[in-house]
């Protein structure tokens, strides 16, 4: 895994998951999850507010370990290997499993800077190469047409979809094998988004994205695997209650309480 | 909480308080309603009118200390002039050949506040990234609490301490014949800083979403990258807005350096020597000075500049802060 990080991600991106159960403190947010992630496709995790999605999200580069009281069990496996195993060093593991989050969070430096922030923490620092990586990055998030002759502004003066944009090439700029994308559109506009949808179709050809998404249609329309996750009340974890399929999933769910929530009736 | 009683107030009291609520039980008729707006709306602007005045009392009273500073300096002025004062290199205010030059005092306040920032800047910026980066919750509450108690400390008592501890220091270990020298007074007025530069600095440092810390993370940076790569970048108007503030305190503070930089009239050319300051030298000779003399009308001047500087180190800092508050309101 650490070696595969600065190649184009071979035979990779593949997440085994295991009866994993997230508490934050006492609380048990997520019970008893088990599901493959498979490399190179889409994989949407649907579910009401709260249901815990973004806690299980986390789960795939260790983002948790950030929150205090966090305690994940279970085996999270990538490429075969456990992530949560001693051995396992959190910082190449995330260079490995980029994150897009749900509001824009541009770091306050100027684009180019920005994109080359994660290749510097790997220790790339000769200007063209960085250079390379930089075009590259933005070229994937197609965002490298309007930025082109203005590397050097500062990224706050970028529009909110363009900063998401620049986000996502600051995560690809460290080569990532998987993707993971927390609601990526949801502060953004419908132009936008249908942009940020068009770069995810053209980055599961090189990668695993796993997007978080509340906008049904959204999952419709651009993952191949969905992932139904509830939480029947408040005093019980949540759990995963289906995954398939989309096209499956939407048009014949063999839950009825899937069928329930992709039809707006809340279960 | 029981489910009606909350339903029922959730249903008739949309946007009223609770005292609003309770008088409308009371009156109910059109009339009395309208009477009643009318009160609020008087009583209001009697508020306003009152909050605005208090408002303006704190400006009054900085426009009235300025005011004040400059009619009580005219004599000053008027006898040994502006010029002669701020660049006049000798300070002999009670021989019959007065001098009343400034430059021993301003250049003495420069060196000892260049001192306490060397002190306190680093370790401030320092202690506030642990802080904020770093420390438990639970540990960060109880060191603000005492950062808050040190605020409260008389500055004598640092001086006292000082005096104590640190002058026997400098004496032992430094080549200089006294340890009352502007060096000595410099770390004492650096540790009378360091609240300011610690707590202030914090506030900016904790003031960076933590949307960035956590996109920091995400690319494989460790807490200490992010502090020193992004949070401290983020939050530097804020930081220097702290060093700001800091050294309009180490320009002000007197007591300290009235115990400790040695007081001596002529020019220091380092902080190895001994220091006098403007505050120092007001402090000292407002009590013998003859009321209506020259000489006291020229203390009022040396205020006067001290009032200019640090007012003017202040309001700066202010407006900085004031933007890098602004900067996260997306
Ligand atoms: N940092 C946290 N501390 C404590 N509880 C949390 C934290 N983050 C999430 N939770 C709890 O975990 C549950 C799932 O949250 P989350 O993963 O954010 O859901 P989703 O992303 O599906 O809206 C919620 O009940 C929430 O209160
Ligand atoms: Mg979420």
């Amino acid at each position: 895994m650490v070696t595969a990080q600065r190649q184009e991600s071979s035979q990779s991106g593949r997440f085994d998951i295991e009866n994993v159960s997230v508490s934050y403190g006492s609380e048990k947010a997520l019970q008893g999850v088990s599901f493959c992630i498979e490399p190179r496709r889409v994989t949407a995790l649907i579910g009401p507010s709260g249901c815990g999605k973004s806690t299980l999200l986390r789960c795939f580069n260790r983002m948790n370990d950030a929150i205090d009281n966090v305690e994940v069990e279970g085996l999270i496996a990538l490429n075969g290997e456990d992530i949560n195993a001693k051995a396992v060093d959190a910082v190449s593991l995330r260079m490995y499993v980029g994150q897009v989050f749900q509001r824009p969070n541009p770091f306050p430096l100027s684009i180019y800077d920005n994109v080359a922030f994660g290749p510097r923490t790997q220790g790339v620092r000769k200007r063209d190469e960085l250079d390379e990586i930089v075009i590259d990055s933005l070229k994937k998030a197609a965002l490298y047409e309007e930025v082109k002759n203005s590397m050097k502004k500062h990224a706050f003066e970028l529009s909110g979809g363009q900063q998401q944009r620049l986000c996502i090439a600051r995560a690809l700029a460290t080569r990532p094998g998987v993707l993971l994308m927390d609601e990526p559109c949801s502060a953004l506009d419908p132009i936008s988004t249908g942009m940020i949808e068009e770069t995810v179709q053209q980055l599961k050809e090189i990668m695993t994205i796993v997007m978080v998404t509340h906008n049904m249609q959204q999952a419709a329309r651009i993952s191949d695997t969905t992932a139904f996750l509830l939480r029947e009340s408040i005093e019980e974890p949540a759990e995963l209650i289906e995954i398939c399929d989309t096209n499956t999933m939407f048009t014949q769910p063999s839950d009825i309480r899937t069928e329930n929530y992709i039809t707006g009736r809340f279960g | 909480m029981n489910k009606p009683a909350n339903q029922k107030k959730n249903k008739t009291v949309r946007f009223q308080t609770g005292i609003q609520e309770s008088r409308r039980a009371v009156s109910n008729s059109l009339i009395e309603k309208i009477a009643r707006f009318r009160n609020t709306r008087a009583l209001d602007s009697v508020a306003t009118v009152v909050i605005t005045m208090l408002g303006w009392t704190a400006i009054f009273v900085l426009i009235g200390i300025a005011g004040f500073l400059i009619h009580s300096s005219i004599r000053a002025f008027d006898e040994v002039g502006i010029w002669s004062m701020i660049a006049g290199t000798d300070w002999f205010p009670t021989s019959s050949d007065a001098r009343f030059g400034f430059l021993p005092a301003q250049v003495g306040s420069v060196w000892v506040t260049i001192v306490a920032l060397a002190a306190c800047v680093p370790i401030g910026v320092f202690s506030a990234v642990y802080l904020s980066e770093f420390a438990s919750s639970k540990f960060r509450e109880t060191a603000k609490a005492v950062i808050e108690f040190m605020v409260t400390i008389p500055s004598v008592v640092f001086g006292l301490i000082g005096l104590a501890v640190l002058v026997p220091l400098i004496r032992t270990y430094l080549p200089v014949d006294s340890g009352l020298i502007g060096l000595t007074a410099g770390l004492v007025v650096g540790i009378v800083c360091l609240p300011t530069v610690i707590s202030i600095s914090e506030d900016a440092l904790r003031s960076v979403p933590n949307e960035l810390r956590h996109g920091s993370f995400a690319l494989g940076n460790t807490r200490w990258q992010t502090a020193y790569k992004v949070v401290l970048p983020a939050a530097s108007s804020g930081v220097f807005a702290a060093i700001m503030l800091g050294m309009g305190r180490a320009i002000g503070e007197t007591m300290v350096v009235l115990m400790l930089a040695g007081n001596a009239g002529i020019i220091p050319t380092s902080p190895f020597e001994a220091a006098r300051t403007m505050t120092g030298t007001i402090a000292q000779e407002t009590g013998e000075v003859v009321r209506g003399s020259v000489h006291f009308s020229v203390l009022f001047a040396l205020g006067l500049v001290l009032f200019v500087a640090t007012f003017i180190i202040n309001l700066t800092a202010d407006m900085i802060l004031e933007r890098s508050r602004k900067k996260w309101r997306r």
